[in-house]
């Protein structure tokens, strides 16, 4: 299958992507790792005139600790990060999350940063953003602005980026102690999750959910009811309030419903364990 | 546009449309067929190949963004002659039967050894989990590549 026909130009500088970007339509589109967008452009579910490639701005590679938080480049793989030093000490979960997308060859390709602008509610990356209050660093020729996670995502493959903005840095607070869990639940080798559940609890409890709404969510019901001193198993029973989970050739909404309470349960079980 | 890159040690430039897939470059343009197509869909990995020592789904790539890379296929593997010592442990251990996959496990293998040169039996299966064959149950493939981090 053979994309569309489009321009291609390299950037080689977050300025050069803005500037790129700015002089074109509104269908033009950064490119990164490509695992998201190619195979949209593959079926042709997306056509863009123009791929400004990224993927070569090396200085957006890279996972360092400052202050209380850890600063994650746009361009860092998930390779990359699932064997950070600092993200396995500050942010275990991140690290371990990012493990877990794929197979090696998606991670060797695919970028932070292309997870969390495609907005996809089927990825991993964006719940365990949820669950551990991270906030984008957004660049644009009107300056810089810092987005937090839970305001980030707006509707199906829709977020807060315009689309002459590029996503510069995660900031994850650093969690080192904090407990955590991440539950991926599918039925086959390196399949999507047909429902995730991020967690992390230090001190309150942050859930966020793969798969269970036309955006990554969070457990809202849950992280309340924990908040009143519910049980585990009591507070479980909330994973679904309020979300409206999607169908699919492999789950049905209330079988989604099912998952996601269990899998809370699972994850709180074990991010109490973990629990330094 | 222009893409200059190295395959299997030789640097080469050519002219290639954006939206030509490094499979197909590699195929078509550079004449290595080794390199098998199977989903086309980013699933199966009879397209893995290696970009500077890593395995990727060339299906999943532009050849443009192959720019300035080292590019490593199934025919690059073998040195003067002499098969690979993971090429010749799936010879060993009977590791393909129609060998549709094989250039792409091979090149996942390979992948994962450098990674971690000595895996688990559990780690061979999931750093192989992107690669799909139809035919051997995965058994022997297993068998191969833990012997070939053996030698
Ligand atoms: C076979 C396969 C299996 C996969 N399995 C999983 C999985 O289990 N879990 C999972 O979470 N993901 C999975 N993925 C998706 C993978 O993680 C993608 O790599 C990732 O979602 C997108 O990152 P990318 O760098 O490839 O982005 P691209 O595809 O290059 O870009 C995606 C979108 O983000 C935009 N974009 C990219 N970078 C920026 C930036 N810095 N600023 C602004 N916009 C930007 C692009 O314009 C595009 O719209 C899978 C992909 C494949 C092919
Ligand atoms: S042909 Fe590339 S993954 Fe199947
Ligand atoms: S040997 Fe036939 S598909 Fe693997």
């Amino acid at each position: 299958m053979i994309p569309a026909s489009f321009d291609y130009q390299r950037a080689s500088s977050v300025d050069e992507a803005i500037g790129l970007l700015s002089g074109a339509g509104e269908d033009a589109k950064l490119l990164a790792g490509g695992h998201s967008l190619l195979p949209l452009m593959k079926l042709r579910l997306a056509s863009p005139s123009l791929l400004v490639d990224i993927a070569g701005i090396q200085e957006l590679s890279y996972v360092r600790q400052s202050g209380d938080h850890l600063a994650i480049g746009s361009l860092t793989r998930h390779a990359d990060l699932s064997r950070s030093e600092a993200a396995l000490h500050e942010a275990p979960l991140l690290a371990h999350v990012a493990g877990q997308i794929g197979d090696p060859q998606v991670r060797h390709r695919g970028t932070i940063g292309g997870s969390i602008a495609h907005g996809d509610p089927a990825s991993d990356l964006p719940a365990a953003c949820l669950a551990l209050n991270a906030s984008f660093v957004v660049a644009s020729p009107r300056g810089e602005r810092n987005i937090a996670a839970a305001d980030f995502f707006r509707g199906f493959l829709e977020t807060e980026l315009a689309s002459d903005e590029v996503l510069v840095e995660i900031i994850v607070p650093t969690a080192a102690g904090a407990g955590w869990s991440f539950q991926k639940f599918n039925r086959r080798a390196q399949d999507w999750a047909i429902v995730g559940v991020a967690a992390v609890s230090n001190g309150s409890t942050r859930i966020g959910l793969v798969n269970m709404g036309p955006t990554p969510v969070r457990a809202i019901g849950v992280e309340q009811a924990l908040g009143q001193g519910a049980s585990v198993t009591e507070a479980a029973q909330h994973a679904s309030d309020g979300l409206d989970p999607p169908a699919d050739l492999n789950a049905s909404p209330e079988y989604r419903r099912h998952l996601a309470t269990v899998l809370v349960g699972r994850a709180l079980e074990e991010a109490a364990q973990k629990k330094a | 546009m222009k893409v200059s890159l190295t395959v299997n040690g030789t640097a080469r430039s050519d002219d290639v449309e954006p939206r030509l897939l490094l499979v197909q470059y590699l195929r078509e343009v550079v004449g290595l067929t080794g390199t098998n197509i199977g989903c086309d869909t980013s699933s199966c990995g009879a397209c893995t190949i290696h970009v500077d020592g890593e395995s990727v789904k060339s299906c999943t790539m532009l050849a443009v963004q192959a720019e300035g890379a080292s590019i490593t296929t199934i025919e690059g593997l073998a040195s003067n002659g002499d098969m690979h010592p993971m090429q010749e442990a799936f010879r060993t251990h009977h590791g393909l039967q129609c060998g549709y996959c094989t250039p792409g496990m091979v090149m996942a293998a390979t992948s994962l050894l450098a990674e971690n040169a000595s895996p688990t039996e559990a780690e061979v299966r999931e750093g192989l989990e992107g690669n799909l064959c139809r035919c051997t149950g995965y058994h022997n493939i297993v068998k191969a590549v833990l012997a070939a981090a053996e030698s």
